[in-house]
């Protein structure tokens, strides 16, 4: 067991590594690096001006050496001016250049400035991320439970009218996109010229013009049943189709196994059988597939945070990016990748302790 | 004129959708009358779920095919008095109606619904059809042949799905990186795999015949070759080796690297269940007689573990479409690749979504046509596992 974690463990630090050099590769391509130079230079700066800014600035030099000041392995660049300022990677402006340390970079904790929020990436990912962690928070209490329901429900009868029903349901809304139940969702509950609101803000049951609303930017500082709903909704509405299905098929199988039958041949009522001895075996997959769906949240979570403005980690990572924002967008990547890595690691060591038949072999 | 009611405009649609009609009727009416002859196919036409998913498929197939038929004005063309109006309105000179409204250009929703469905129509199918031979071409040696080989594949597989998706997007679909010619580069690598597979493919299969053989894969480096170069190389980039008198196929650069990065994110996942289909195929007994015969390993992999796992890996080929029209919709939905201007679906949620708490219905009508493709797929790919379990 030990040494399956230790190796997993190795193999997720080694793709980590390969990912974030992608990363860093694609995002300190050339036509980047000259944008960022006109973006923190001058416009007007010529095709020599822009080439010495990026020198000056330490764009320059090999990848594979930046990209180690950048992780931290490498000293950062120090460089004095013909005036005698001494800038570098470490060195704060305005502050003692001998006193500033050697090495910076994602492992000493320093994750660089972020030139779009002009602040610092750490500071900025945690902001967003706290708005994000609480968004998965709800999503998750509503969505797990509800689809774990709704699956064991339609597994434990297999071809009733309630299982056609509830697979009918879980089909059409893991055929929905966030993007597509978001605008369905906001066109229903929250426009004021059609869908529901209109009509139950004449019949006087909502007192503004709309049942929820349509944006979540006020949902940062103060969560609502109002603003927090749409977003939610829309990104539980997705995985609560997958799951839901991934249940049922589960559940399916093992209500078929002998001895389920066996229970019920010695006059176990049906209800006793679906709780005490169905359900924990038929909850190892969904399992492992709620752990598999962080990487597909994030991905929701990008789409409802721009769709609904509410400024998480979404919102910051299509920020990061639609303003070439390096720094940003490089903190950006690194989190999800972790977050993906972290999720498979604990959907892998998690199946094997659930699974008697390989937790003993 | 008067604006149109509830009621007219729905029979307006319909009427308008008349070619589609004719056109399903007679599927259907064709594949119903001779579906005992017609193998997997014809039994999709025993369950319920799957006819409702293919009649909703094939409408969208066919409203992409009759295209200049249906649509009632130009997609581009903008009146300006038509801005946001609601669906029914008639436009200023009384000569129609905007069925479904207009959108925030004044532009007619309903035309761009239906010129929309050609471009996911376009490109979904076929990016699927590489990736499943990009995926097949390197999922068969991995499973079959295993060690090292394996775990190298394996490893690349699982970094590119261990990048979440929208990142991976918005890192290659950005004009910076279509200036670095880094699509192309790209498409060189991908689009290779499906020349290698069929020569691959041919070669094992009339290997006895070397004659026979020789014209065969000969055609095929030829054809595939000229439209591969075709393919990578456009003018005035960074590649540029053919000549412009042999360069037929043009792609615009933009729809290259929606049509690269889609394969891209798809490949690893059919990888995955290749890989995993022959490791379970190869420990048959009627590989270990294709092996005691003499056969090649190609052969087997391709002529003996291949056909038997057509099942899964049709299933499978139906729900990839599925997704493969979400990420579409998602790259539109960013404004990544596409140019605005472009009526496919994505592109025009994203437009009608700023506006949507005044104005819903210019991006929820693509919002319902995206849904109800990817919802005909589901349905045919469940009608398609239930048929293809009964063997």
């Amino acid at each position: 067991m030990l040494k399956f974690i230790a190796r997993r463990f190795g193999l997720m630090a080694l793709t980590a590594l390969v990912l974030t050099f992608i990363v860093f590769t694609l995002t300190n391509l050339a036509p980047n690096l000259e944008k960022l130079a006109r973006a923190e230079g001058s416009v007007r700066m010529d095709d020599a001006a822009i080439v010495s800014w990026i020198e000056e600035n330490g764009h320059g030099g090999s990848l594979i050496g930046r990209y180690s000041q950048w992780l931290g392995v490498l000293p950062g660049w120090v460089r004095t001016d013909e005036k005698g300022v001494t800038r570098g990677r470490c060195i704060t402006e305005g502050s003692d250049p001998a006193l500033a340390p050697a090495y910076c970079g994602i492992l000493q904790g320093d994750w660089g400035t972020s030139t779009f929020a002009k602040a610092p990436v750490s500071q900025v990912l945690g902001r967003s991320l706290a708005s994000t962690g609480w968004l998965m928070l709800v999503v998750m209490l509503v969505m797990v439970p509800v689809s774990l329901f709704l699956g064991v429900a339609a597994g434990m009868r297999e071809g009733s009218r309630l299982d056609r029903s509830i697979s009918t349901f879980a089909i059409a809304t893991s055929a929905t996109p966030e993007y597509i139940s978001g605008v369905i969702l906001i066109a229903l509950f929250a426009s004021a010229g059609s869908g529901l609101s209109p009509l139950l803000a004449s019949w006087g049951w909502i007192e503004g013009k709309t049942l929820f609303m349509g944006t979540s930017t006020s949902a940062v500082d103060n969560i609502t049943f109002w603003n927090f709903t749409l977003p939610v909704m829309t990104i539980a509405l997705y995985g609560i189709g997958y799951i839901t299905r991934m249940t049922r098929a589960s559940m399916a199988e093992v209500m078929t196994a002998q001895y389920i039958r066996t229970a019920r041949l010695k006059g176990v009522s049906f209800g006793s059988i679906v709780v005490k001895h169905a359900l924990r075996n038929a909850l190892i997959a969904p399992f492992t597939v709620i752990m598999l769906q962080f990487p597909w949240l994030l991905n929701g979570v990008v789409i409802v945070e721009s769709l609904f403005n509410y400024k998480g980690f979404g919102w910051t990572l299509v920020q990061a990016a639609g303003n070439n924002d390096i720094q940003l967008l490089l903190g950006c990547s690194v989190v999800a990748v972790l977050v993906v890595l972290v999720t498979q690691l604990i959907s892998d060591i998690g199946y094997v302790f659930l699974n008697p038949r390989i937790r003993i072999s | 004129m008067e604006p149109l009611s509830w009621g007219a405009i729905l029979a307006a649609i319909l009427k308008q959708f008349l070619p589609v009609w004719i056109a399903l009727a007679v599927t259907f009416a064709l594949s119903i009358a001779y579906k005992r002859k017609l193998g997997l196919y014809g039994r999709l036409f025993d369950s319920t779920v799957g006819m409702i998913g293919f009649a909703l498929v094939m409408f969208w197939v066919f409203t992409a095919l009759f295209t200049q038929m249906i649509v009632t004005h130009d997609t581009l063309s903008q009146i300006s008095q038509m801005k946001n109006k609601l669906p029914g309105t008639p436009i200023p000179d009384g000569s129609a109606w905007y069925l479904l409204g207009g959108d925030n250009l004044g532009r007619d929703v309903f035309s761009r619904m239906v010129d929309g469905s050609g471009v996911v129509i376009k490109i979904a199918p076929l990016a699927t059809v590489f990736a499943f031979m990009v995926g097949i071409t390197l999922g068969l040696p991995a499973g079959y042949y295993g060690g090292r080989l394996d775990m190298a594949l394996s490893f690349l597989a699982n970094l590119v799905l261990a990048f979440p998706v929208i990142l991976l997007f918005y890192l290659l679909v950005t004009p910076e990186i279509v200036q670095t010619g880094l699509p192309q580069y790209m498409a060189m690598v991908l689009f290779l795999l499906p020349i290698l597979f069929l020569v691959l493919l041919l070669n094992s299969r009339f290997y006895v015949k070397p004659n026979f053989r020789n014209v065969v894969v000969a055609l095929v480096l030829v054809f595939g070759g000229l439209a591969y170069l075709g393919l990578i190389s456009e003018a005035e980039t960074k590649i540029n080796i053919l000549p412009q008198a042999l360069d037929l196929i043009h792609v615009p650069a933009n729809i290259l690297i929606v049509f690269v990065s889609v394969v891209f994110v798809n490949a690893p996942t059919v990888f995955r269940i290749v890989r995993g289909l022959v490791l379970d195929i190869k420990t048959r007994d009627y590989i270990s007689a294709a092996q005691t015969r003499g056969e090649r390993p190609w052969y087997i992999m391709l002529w003996e573990i291949l056909p038997n796992a057509r099942g899964p890996l049709i299933v499978d080929f139906c729900l990839r479409i599925g997704y493969t029209t979400i990420l579409l919709g998602t790259l539109g939905f960013f404004g990544l690749g596409l140019s605005p201007e472009s009526p496919d679906w994505g592109s025009t949620i994203n437009a009608g979504r700023k506006l949507l708490v005044i104005a819903p219905h210019p991006a929820f009508v693509p919002a319902l046509a995206l849904m109800s493709l990817v919802l005909g797929l589901n349905l045919l790919a469940d009608g398609l596992r239930e048929e293809s379990l009964k063997d």
